[in-house]
């Protein structure tokens, strides 16, 4: 038998003398937990109630996404990115689709571009509803605003179904266009269901924006100056909530964007209420870039007549493409090779690099604080971990 | 409450500001709420819960999820359409497609499956195989009600299990399948004339071989005929 007092532990290259006090609580907060949005841990160490360091831990998750891409055919990798950010895979597909297209230089027709700005734009609304009732989740809420959000979602998801075959899993984009045309009466039925949602919009700005726990709650917490923000490389309504007006879809026009008359909603302070807000004021914009869409939609080709679906074959080369995700500039790095499967394939995912930054927001802050800024993020892990 | 170009600050400050009164948010909240709740007995859009398994939403023309194996005619055992080309088995993205290829006594390929095997556990609905079968063969079902206990033999359908009728096709899916229908009866009829006008230009050709033939038998017969004299 070997005497404990002979083994001996290295000290861990990242042990931090200061929390080594009795005084304080070392709490794993997930990756099992309700409030951490998929399996997320942070292991927080609090002095009382407030917190004092905050390590995210990632992974659980992981699926080894990008390699397996890496031994797989360009198509064969579209249906796994529905399962990055499976709130929104339409815009993981364009994201993607956009990248290879860039890649091997195919070009889009027009009533393509179309379907995929109105699925993008549906998608941005299935996501920012979404999260105001997660959002409200995290602040104790649970049910109503979730309620209420979801069944909006239905029934965009409805209208998803119609036109790629699934409610979430769409794979719907291809190099060079999209699966399929819309469905007879797609567009008018879109139409019909978004004159329907600026009520539901003011129904539910009226349920949550003036209410005093609301406020009490998310005004003042999180927030980071600008400057450190644009540092930490952070995009989205996440960066536009502490007033730097960065939309890719403006910045760096992509698809058709320039031909749509919208504006970008920007916060003030950057803190959780404008995060919150800013979502809504969002999705008004994307009611108008849809309307315009619906309105305009040429016929035409819904795919580029040489597409290729069978054996396509990218030339050697690398490209960066990103769109504006729901939750923020949405990239794929690919190098190609010349063969059937991309050399490199690498993401550049929203929420992971969103998350970058959690512990500067939360410190000082209450443990109960913590979970609302974990929810302003907006993450979901499928992305943070591929 | 308005989105503003770049510059000008865009969530506006709290509506709770026009109230005095404490606690007023709360109450418009919860007006809201009770609004929802009564609507939720007489007014359609708010009644969303359907109660399955009594009632069914029908489901989209479009909806996807496993994969079938379209056969002609009666015998699902002869009639598949699949030349087991395995184009469907590489380009499946989780790879859960396994196929053999059925061959003769000296090896021969016989362009049909001897296994086609679908691990629906692995499956992911994506639609792929389908997409990318150029012998109209597989398509996406639409059954979902095909829960099984048994967690390993009966989630690997095998061919037997995958094969449906071209009528089944039709039913579920008219628009594509008619479509398919229609492409097929004009390659059909489009290799038929093909196939008569390479026997006709073949029969053609026998025939102007024999014509030249036999008229060369009559013009040697004609010089070896005595009493001729020699060109
Ligand atoms: S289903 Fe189609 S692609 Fe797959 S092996 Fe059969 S013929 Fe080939
Ligand atoms: S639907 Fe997709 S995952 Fe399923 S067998 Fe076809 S290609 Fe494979």
């Amino acid at each position: 038998m070997i005497p404990d007092s002979a083994i001996s532990f290295p000290p861990s290259p990242n042990a931090n003398p200061a929390l080594d006090d009795d005084q304080l609580l070392h709490v794993s907060l997930g990756p099992q937990h309700p409030s951490t949005h998929g399996v997320f841990r942070m292991n927080v160490v609090l002095d009382g109630e407030t917190v004092v360091s905050l390590k995210p831990v990632f992974g659980y998750l992981h699926r080894n996404h990008e390699k397996i891409a890496e031994g797989s055919t360009y198509l064969s990798s579209m249906p796994f990115t529905d399962r990055l950010d499976y709130i929104c895979p339409l815009t993981n597909n364009w994201a993607y689709a956009h990248a290879v297209e860039k890649l091997a230089g195919i070009e889009v027709p027009e009533r393509a571009e179309y379907i995929r700005v109105i699925t993008a734009e549906l998608t941005r609304l299935i996501n920012h509803t979404a999260f105001a009732g997660f959002f409200m989740g995290d602040m104790g809420a649970w049910g109503s605003a979730l309620m209420y959000a979801f069944r909006e979602r239905e029934l965009i998801l409805d209208l998803f179904e119609d036109l790629t075959g699934a409610r979430m899993m769409s794979n719907f984009m291809r190099f060079g266009g999209c699966r399929n045309d819309l469905p007879d009466g797609w567009a008018d039925r879109a139409k019909k269901y978004l004159a329907t949602f600026p009520a539901f919009l003011d129904e539910l700005e009226k349920f949550l924006i003036g209410n005093e726990i609301l406020l009490a709650r998310t005004q003042d917490i999180g927030a980071l100056p600008a400057a450190t923000l644009v540092n930490g490389g952070i995009t989205g309504p996440m960066l536009r909530a502490a007033g730097v007006a960065y939309d890719l879809r403006k910045a760096r026009p992509y698809g058709i964007y320039d031909r749509f008359k919208f504006r970008i909603p920007i916060g003030e302070k950057g803190d959780c209420y404008d995060r919150f807000m800013i979502r809504f004021l969002e999705m008004r914009e994307s009611l108008a870039i849809l309307n315009q869409a619906l309105d305009q939609l040429p016929a035409g080709e819904y795919i580029h007549p040489k597409a290729k679906i069978r054996g396509f074959k990218a030339p050697a080369g690398e490209a960066y493409a990103a769109i504006e995700g729901p939750k923020g500039e949405l990239g794929f790095h690919l190098i190609s090779d010349g063969t059937f499967t991309p050399y490199r394939y690498r993401i550049r995912p929203p929420s992971f690099i969103n998350l970058t930054l959690l512990e500067d927001m939360c410190l000082g802050l209450d443990l109960a604080d913590v979970v609302l800024i974990l929810g302003s993020v907006d993450i979901v892990l499928g992305e943070v971990d591929r | 409450m308005a989105a503003t170009e770049s510059t000008t600050p865009a969530a506006t400050p709290p509506p709770v500001s026009e109230w005095s009164l404490p606690g007023m948010g709360l109450i418009k909240g919860l007006v809201v709420t009770g609004a929802n709740m009564a609507q939720s007995f007489y007014r359609k859009d708010r009644m969303t819960t359907v109660q399955y398994p009594e009632e069914r939403v029908a489901i989209s023309p479009n909806f996807r999820n496993f994969p079938f194996l379209a056969y002609d005619g009666e015998d699902p055992a002869t009639g598949l359409r699949c030349t087991a080309c395995s184009i469907c088995e590489k380009e499946c993205p989780p790879q859960c497609i396994y196929i053999v290829m059925d061959r003769d006594e000296n090896g021969k390929a016989l362009k049909r499956p001897k296994v086609f095997d679908i691990d629906v556990s692995v499956c992911m609905n994506c639609g792929i195989c389908a997409e990318v079968c150029p012998f109209d063969s597989i398509y996406m079902d639409g059954e979902y009600e095909i829960a099984t206990g048994d967690r390993f033999g009966s989630l690997v359908f095998h061919k037997e299990r995958l094969a449906r009728s071209t009528d089944y096709h039709a039913k579920l899916r008219p628009a594509q399948a008619a479509e398919v229908a229609a492409r097929r009866k004009a390659d059909a009829e489009k290799k038929a004339a093909a196939a008569a006008a390479k026997e006709a230009k073949a029969k053609a050709e026998k025939e102007a071989k024999e014509k030249a033939a036999r008229e060369a038998a009559a013009a040697a017969a004609a010089g070896d005929a005595p009493g001729t004299p020699p060109p």
